[in-house]
């Protein structure tokens, strides 16, 4: 299939393709990491993730709303402040369902599972009935849909270098904030024993609570980070579910590291086999080899040692 | 009863079973119309699924959230028969390829494939019926419990599997029929099946296999290997310390709830007449999990009591009140989970039970005490 | 978005009144007398199967998703099928019968559609039903009409390969709404060059599948095809693919979520579709997802179907008033809304035509029914039960609307089972 071109425009397309894979990277990681903080630290499995996310879009919807209706001059700038408020939002709502319904469960991790679900079925038809059935067209102002062409061949989206380093700002500020701040130590030994952590003073319920809020509130970001990419609908939370949780098992559930690992090598190997198959036939690709590797090694890549 | 009665069927499971058989063999019947009664017969063939799940999940622990893919490939494999005799070449000389199936036609494909070819066979599809999901039940157990994967990873893994299969029946439509499914299925063997007589056969027959699920069920939770089980999801490491090779009863369990929702699917396109890739994704995979949440996790009377009444609010709420459905289900799921873990099956030991045993202290005397020490329920968290 | 109408008595009132006002040149055109009493025609006359019509009323079924996924996409239809109901009710209705209806919600679940489909038709005995928007829907209920002998009107443009005795299809086949579209791009735009793409499922697959084999005869070029899944939403490398191929045309038939994400990405790689190179032609997007799309996401693309908002014609500019007094103004009419609405009027005419509400001489008087008065102009039933209409190439503006450029000269027929492109 390359025989046509010259060396400089397969140069061209392939550092375009290693782009793409680069922000599918992004994507994924935006979307595992509220996932990992909530699954991996806390062994619950949130299905209504996707749903938070949308809760994310949906403030940003609002937001930019308000913002042309109110205050044009400013428009250009509103997602910043759409994606504070989507963190509020979607944050708050978690810290909420974490107090009314997770505390009651988390002795008992498969039924996280149903009632979560039950969750996102209600969250979908409270947004079906509160901005329609149909999908809202989130404006997004008009610096970041461009791209920015680099050489006469080779074009960078700008709303991917926005994923992009958004993805790497939030990956950092999660990481120091499980790794270098006390809340973060209090957290990790909620993980590794609760008992001994609520005997040496940690409180136990509000370090959960603002665990599971921090996770909701990272995946309303990327919900709101997404409506640059897709679609913003009552059920558009449900396609990203199965793709979120198996970066977060591949990556070995109770590592953040573990976590980006994976979004890159299953960004990367869909990326490109996405270039030379079908999608179709890329996308299946991928969950076979994901689903085969979990086969070999069902901790995943990166395993902490837990006593079970 | 041919069996011993002390071993596998209390007093109090011969009444759950008794009541059950009235309902479904007597009182709908009689009381349906043919064209409610092939409804009830469809939420019946969920119910396979659910008694599948009540001994996976609720005696094993394994929580699957991939059984459509089960209940598709037995739907399917009986639908691929079914296609095949719809298609004959009178019935299909429109087509630029008569007597082969219409999408087929409609993706250029000349002529049947390879592994078409033995469904023409009615006997090799009924056995590939049960075999197919097996085998791949059998891989897929292999695989996960020989290396220990568990709970909430054999949960994520199952769904992933069950989309991965959605998305490729949908991509090799030439082959499966795609989106579409495989439609317009006629007659077994000529025996036209869309006419209300054969509609009320097959609810019997449908009903018939119910009932010889749950007794296979019944048994396998009440012999020695349901105990195991139960021990195995209380305290798996104890079990394997004691000698018994935990993956092995996985293994079987898995395999026994493939094949119960596999004989579900095949009824499934039986009654309803087609089969389609949307029952083989992860939606209606939890929703089967559901069927089984509010019936009770432990009780397989109680899963096909849960399947019979979720679906059946389910048609009726949606036709009334089609924005409260979603609400009100979502609304189901948090309370059974909260509220009931042990679904309608827990209601009834924990409300109706006691009041039943005081009228009939006398009587049930000596079942009491072999009940009460039931482990399953003791079990229950 | 909701199904019931706004403020329905003011509403219903005022349209009423400019119905009737409208519907006296409707009706001239239509050569049926205006009033039709009950009296005239009794109902043992006309019904002679037992269907549920009495002295003064006659009952329909509409069988659209409500909940579910395609909710989206169906809600359009079901507003276009009440508003053409009340409005033949303001006329007096049908064989001076009042048409009332029963909803039904198919939840977006293929066998949910068959059981209600024989609901409609075992239990409530509907003299037709309109309803069904994916091919996956119209297919579960397709043996259930014909086993029970019901009578569907189908609005949705499909692949083809279908023609039931017991279904019209109102929308376009994919001929129709393929070839007029490929032979514009290459004769105004000189295109020689064409990509492929669609959602995985059989309308596009279909689709392309003609398309390619309409490109191959032309004598033009096809330099890559491909799918993916619906609901996919990373475009990026088939965005690649398409730079290193250079088409002339993108040839997108992506549908749902899938849409909105694949347009914007476009956008944001830098493909500007105002510059037509490559230029965009589509056959999946109407008015309808544009919304969800956003204009300036999409401006600049080629839509080609049968309908469009903007059709400047007397029918259309009347449809249009009334479809937003009933549903508010804020709504947007697509091609498959336009098709419903002619669902309960072609049903009408050919009733009408029949003398009888019996389905068996309603299908016999169907092929041939005329429709002047169809918001895309004058439509006609051929004897394979779809309609002959006009295919139209549509320019996407900023605002979300398609400015028409092109119109066939003559209606197309309709061909299901087109030769030489399967």
């Amino acid at each position: 299939m390359f025989a046509d071109y010259s060396m400089g425009e397969l140069g061209a397309i392939f550092a375009m393709q290693g782009f793409a894979g680069l922000i599918l990277f992004s994507v994924f990681v935006l979307m595992a990491l509220g996932l990992a903080i909530i699954f991996g630290q806390m062994g619950v499995i949130n299905m209504a993730h996707g749903e938070f996310m949308i809760l994310g879009a949906y403030v940003t919807y609002l937001t930019s709303n308000l913002f042309s209706e109110y205050m044009p001059a400013l428009f250009s700038m509103y997602f910043f402040l759409a994606m504070i408020l989507a963190f509020i939002v979607a944050g708050a709502l978690g810290m909420f369902v974490e107090w009314a319904l997770i505390r009651h469960l988390y002795k008992r991790p498969l039924d996280t599972l149903l009632a979560t679900w039950g969750l996102s079925l209600i969250m979908q038809q409270i947004y079906r009935s509160v901005f329609g059935a149909r999908e809202v067209g989130v404006t997004i102002p008009e610096w970041m849909m461009g791209s920015l062409p680099l050489t006469d061949t080779i074009e960078i989206p700008i709303n991917g270098i926005f994923v992009m380093v958004l993805a790497t700002g939030i990956s950092i500020a999660v990481y120091i904030m499980m790794f270098r701040s006390s809340w973060g130590k209090q957290v990790r030994a909620v993980t590794q024993n609760r008992v001994m952590a609520g005997a040496v003073g940690i409180n136990t319920e509000r370090t959960d609570r603002l665990t599971f809020g921090i996770g909701c509130g990272v995946a309303g970001v990327a919900g709101s980070a997404f409506t640059m990419i897709g679609s913003t609908g009552p059920t558009a939370g449900q396609l990203y579910i199965v793709d979120t949780f198996l970066v977060v098992v591949f990556g070995g559930a109770a590592s953040l590291l573990g976590t980006i690992a994976s979004a890159f090598s299953i960004s990367q190997a869909q990326s490109i086999m996405e270039f030379f198959l079908s999608g179709s036939m890329a996308k299946v690709l991928t969950l076979l080899t994901v689903v085969g590797i979990l086969m070999l090694r069902p901790q995943g890549l990166f395993a902490l040692k837990l006593r079970k | 009863m041919f069996l011993n009665k002390n071993r596998f069927f209390s007093n109090t499971d011969l009444i759950g079973f008794a009541l059950l058989a009235l309902l479904i063999f007597v009182m709908l019947p009689v009381g349906l119309d043919v064209f409610r009664l092939n409804l009830f017969g469809k939420y019946l063939t969920y119910a396979f699924v659910a008694i599948g799940l009540v001994l996976c999940w609720g005696a094993g622990g394994i929580l699957s959230l991939g059984q459509g893919v089960f209940f598709g490939l037995g739907g399917y494999c009986m639908a691929m028969f079914l296609k095949l005799e719809a298609s004959s070449p009178e019935a299909t000389k429109i087509q630029s390829t008569p007597g082969i199936p219409d999408f087929m036609d409609w993706n250029q494909i000349a002529e049947i494939p390879f592994w078409w070819q033995p469904f023409h066979s009615l006997t090799f599809s009924l056995v590939a019926v049960i075999i197919i999901p097996v085998i791949f039940a059998f891989i897929i157990g292999v695989a996960m419990f020989r290396r220990r994967v568990g709970g909430v990873y054999f949960a994520i893994i199952t769904q992933a599997i069950a989309a991965i299969l959605t998305i490729l029946i949908i991509g090799q439509q030439g082959y499966t029929g795609g989106v579409n499914g495989i439609t317009d299925l006629r007659t077994l063997k000529g025996w036209d099946i869309r006419t209300d007589d054969a509609k009320v056969i097959l609810y019997f027959v449908n009903g018939g296999l119910l009932f010889a699920c749950l007794f296979i069920a019944q048994i396998i939770r009440k012999s020695k290997l349901g105990r195991i089980l139960i021990a195995m999801r209380d305290q798996e490491d104890r079990v394997r310390f004691s000698g018994y090779d935990v993956a092995n009863f996985k293994i079987f369990v898995f395999c026994a709830g493939a094949a119960f929702a596999a004989v579900g699917g095949a009824m499934f396109t039986l009654q309803v007449g087609f089969m389609s890739p949307s029952f083989v994704g992860i939606v209606p995979s939890i929703e089967m999990v559901i069927f089984c949440a509010v019936g009770g996790r432990l009780s397989i009377i109680g899963a096909v009591y849960g399947a019979l009444l979720v679906n059946l609010a389910k048609t009726t709420f949606s036709e009334l009140f089609p924005e409260l459905w979603l609400l009100g289900l979502g609304g189901l799921f948090i309370a059974v989970v909260l509220a009931f873990p042990n679904g309608l099956a827990g209601i009834y030991k924990d409300y109706v039970e006691p009041r039943i045993a005081l009228i009939f202290k006398r009587k049930m005397h000596i079942d009491e005490d072999v009940s009460k020490y039931d482990p399953l329920e003791a079990a229950a968290d | 978005m909701s199904d019931t109408p706004k403020k329905p008595n003011k509403q219903m009132e005022a349209s009423r009144r400019s119905v009737l006002m409208g519907g006296t040149a409707l009706a001239a055109s239509l050569f049926v007398p205006k009033f039709l009493r009950a009296a005239d025609y009794p109902t043992a006359a006309v019904n002679t199967t037992g269907l549920a019509v009495t002295d003064d009323e006659v009952t329909i079924g509409i069988l659209h998703s409500i909940t579910g996924t395609m909710s989206i996409s169906e809600t359009g239809s079901v507003q276009a099928e009440k508003l053409a109901i009340e409005q033949i009710n303001a006329q007096g209705g049908i064989l001076g019968r009042k048409i009332k209806y029963i909803q039904e919600d198919g939840a977006s679940d293929w066998p949910t559609f068959a059981e209600k489909a024989k609901k409609l038709l075992v239990n409530d005995k509907v003299a037709s039903v309109m309803g069904c928007w994916t091919s996956a829907s119209r297919k579960a209920v397709l043996p259930v009409f014909e086993q029970y002998n019901g009578f569907l009107y189908y609005p949705t443009f499909y692949e083809g390969l279908e023609q039931s005795p017991n279904v019209i299809y109102t929308g376009q086949e994919a001929t129709q709404q393929i070839i007029a579209g490929l032979n514009w791009v290459a004769e105004t735009k000189g295109a020689k060059s064409f990509y492929l793409l669609g959602s995985d499922y059989i309308w596009p697959r279909t689709s392309n599948k003609i398309a390619r084999k309409h490109i191959e005869k032309l004598g033009l070029k096809v330099v890559g095809e491909e799918y993916y899944p619906l609901g996919h939403t990373q475009f990026n490398s088939v965005i690649n693919k398409i730079r290193l191929k250079k088409p002339d045309v993108i040839y997108a038939i992506v549908v749902g979520g899938s849409n909105v994400a694949f347009y914007k990405q476009l956008k944001a790689a830098g493909i500007d579709m105002t510059k037509e190179k490559p230029l965009l032609l589509t056959i999946s997007v109407t008015e309808d997802e544009i919304r969800g799309i956003g204009g300036e996401n999409i401006v600049g693309a080629y839509a080609c179907m049968k309908y469009f908002q903007s059709l400047d014609n007397p029918n259309n500019i009347a449809f249009v008033e009334e479809f937003k007094k009933m549903w508010g103004d804020e709504i947007v009419i697509g091609d498959v809304t336009q098709a419903a609405y002619l669902g309960p009027w072609l049903w009408k005419a050919a009733v009408e035509k029949a003398g009888s509400f019996d389905i068996d001489k309603v299908r016999a008087a169907s092929p041939g029914i005329e429709l002047t008065t169809a918001p895309e102009g004058y439509v006609k039933v051929h004897e394979n039960h779809h309609l002959w209409s006009k295919t139209r190439v549509g320019h996407a503006k900023l605002d979300g609307q398609y400015e028409v450029v092109f119109e066939t000269a003559e209606l197309v027929e309709p061909d299901p089972f087109p030769k030489g492109y399967q």
